[in-house]
């Protein structure tokens, strides 16, 4: 989808980090990705390869961390992990499913130097 | 469609998206040679900014940090105004075409006096504004250029042009896209997804993301349905596998069936806001 607003605000995070911690560069960036957070992963490598130029990350690592989607049955209550919206609850069938978790987009860590 | 920001990488060609190729052009920047997997082995899960002993001044900082922080905080202080002035703001997402600005022209006649404004996104043109304003209500227009999307920061300053007298409805009309807007929180109190029945029955299915943060849908140009086979129970069906609680309307703008129903929800919505 938006994935240079999502590269930009990454920026910014890590100007801020560098203000606050003054450090030189940046090494590697660590992401943790919903797999429901609707990201396209080389899409967002790419806009970050362009946005992060002349910043403290311009040629880091970019590792994304895949993180499951999660979603609560309607039927038997649990809390399910599941890899498509559509998939039925694995542990009693049902349809009746809400996704509860990944679509988170996260900054987990950096090293720097 | 959006090639600023990136969104959908551009046309796929035999399933090939552009950069996803020109991705591989950049191999180097995500590639982890040799340097650096020695480096990343010894660093582990460390405390934050901790100084890891025998490397070079090489830390890792622990960030834990929503990419959409920044967003996020913009659309928490809108909140903010909209609770203290205990209004009811709903954000209207759709496909280009499947009938907002219409939609929103009979809601406001059918509103009659209620106090209510209406933020218009639109990548170009004052045209959505010009139709509101035509009706006597207030309207700012924000052009979002290249951007696919409306902001947390953009609603916040179309809020202050605006002026919101206390309990009104706030309508925001974002950008005409089913992808982008599901993710950027503008301090709604609902997302009402609009869908109209020309569209076709599996949209909910290929759109996921923007039926399951919707509190609501209005399936739209219902007057249109015995035109193009349209199959009403298919497109609830289809909306409530996504999204089991989501409320569904059937309406037509154009006839006015179903208005009621929508205006209804509405000030239900605007009296859960006034305070006791
Ligand atoms: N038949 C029919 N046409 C409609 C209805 N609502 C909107 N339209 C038409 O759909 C077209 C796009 O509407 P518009 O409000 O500009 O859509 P927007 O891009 O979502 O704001 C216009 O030609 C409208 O007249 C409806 O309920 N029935
Ligand atoms: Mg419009
Ligand atoms: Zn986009
Ligand atoms: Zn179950």
């Amino acid at each position: 989808m938006h994935e240079m607003s999502l590269a930009e605000g990454i920026r910014q995070i890590i100007d801020t980090q560098a203000a606050a911690h003054g450090f030189a560069r940046v090494t590697t960036l660590r992401l943790e990705i919903g797999r429901f957070a609707g990201v396209e992963k080389p899409a967002l490598e790419f806009a970050l390869d362009v946005v992060l130029r002349g910043s403290s990350a311009e040629g880091a690592g970019v590792e994304m961390i895949d993180l499951p989607g999660r979603a609560l049955c309607y039927d038997c209550g649990e809390v399910v992990e599941i890899a498509d919206r559509l998939d039925p609850c694995p542990l009693c069938g049902s349809g009746k499913i809400l996704p509860q978790g990944g679509d988170e987009m996260r900054i987990k860590d950096m090293e720097v130097i | 469609m959006c090639t600023v920001c990136g969104c959908s990488s551009g046309p796929k060609i035999d399933g090939q998206t552009h950069a996803h190729s020109h991705a591989h052009e950049h191999d180097h920047a995500h590639s982890h040679g040799a340097d650096h997997d020695h480096d990343h082995h010894h660093y582990g899960d460390g405390a934050a900014g901790v100084s890891v002993p025998g490397m070079s001044q090489a830390r890792l900082i622990q960030i834990e940090t929503d990419i959409l922080a920044k967003n996020n905080a913009y659309a928490a202080s809108n909140r903010r105004v909209l609770t203290a002035l205990e209004a009811f703001a709903v954000n209207l997402v759709s496909s280009p075409g499947s009938g907002k600005t219409t939609l929103l022209c009979k809601t406001i006649e059918a509103l009659g006096g209620q106090p209510l404004a209406v933020i218009e996104g639109d990548q170009q043109t004052s045209n959505d504004a010009d139709r509101i304003r035509a009706t006597g209500a207030r309207a700012v227009q924000v052009n979002t250029g290249k951007g696919c999307h409306l902001d947390g920061h953009m609603v916040g300053h179309a809020m202050d042009d605006l002026h919101l007298a206390p309990q009104s409805l706030l309508f925001i009309e974002n950008v005409g896209n089913l992808v982008c807007p599901a993710a950027f929180d503008l301090g709604e109190d609902a997302k009402v997804a609009i869908l109209s029945v020309t569209e076709g029955e599996d949209k909910p299915l290929k759109y996921p993301d923007m039926f399951t943060a919707a509190k609501l849908a209005i399936l739209n140009k219902i007057d249109l349905a015995p035109h193009c086979d349209a199959d009403l129970d298919a497109y609830e069906a289809n909306l409530r596998r996504i999204n089991p609680d989501i409320i569904v309307l059937r309406v037509s703008a154009r006839t006015g069936e179903g208005m009621d129903a929508w205006i209804d929800w509405l000030r239900a919505g605007l009296r859960a806001k006034a305070r006791p």
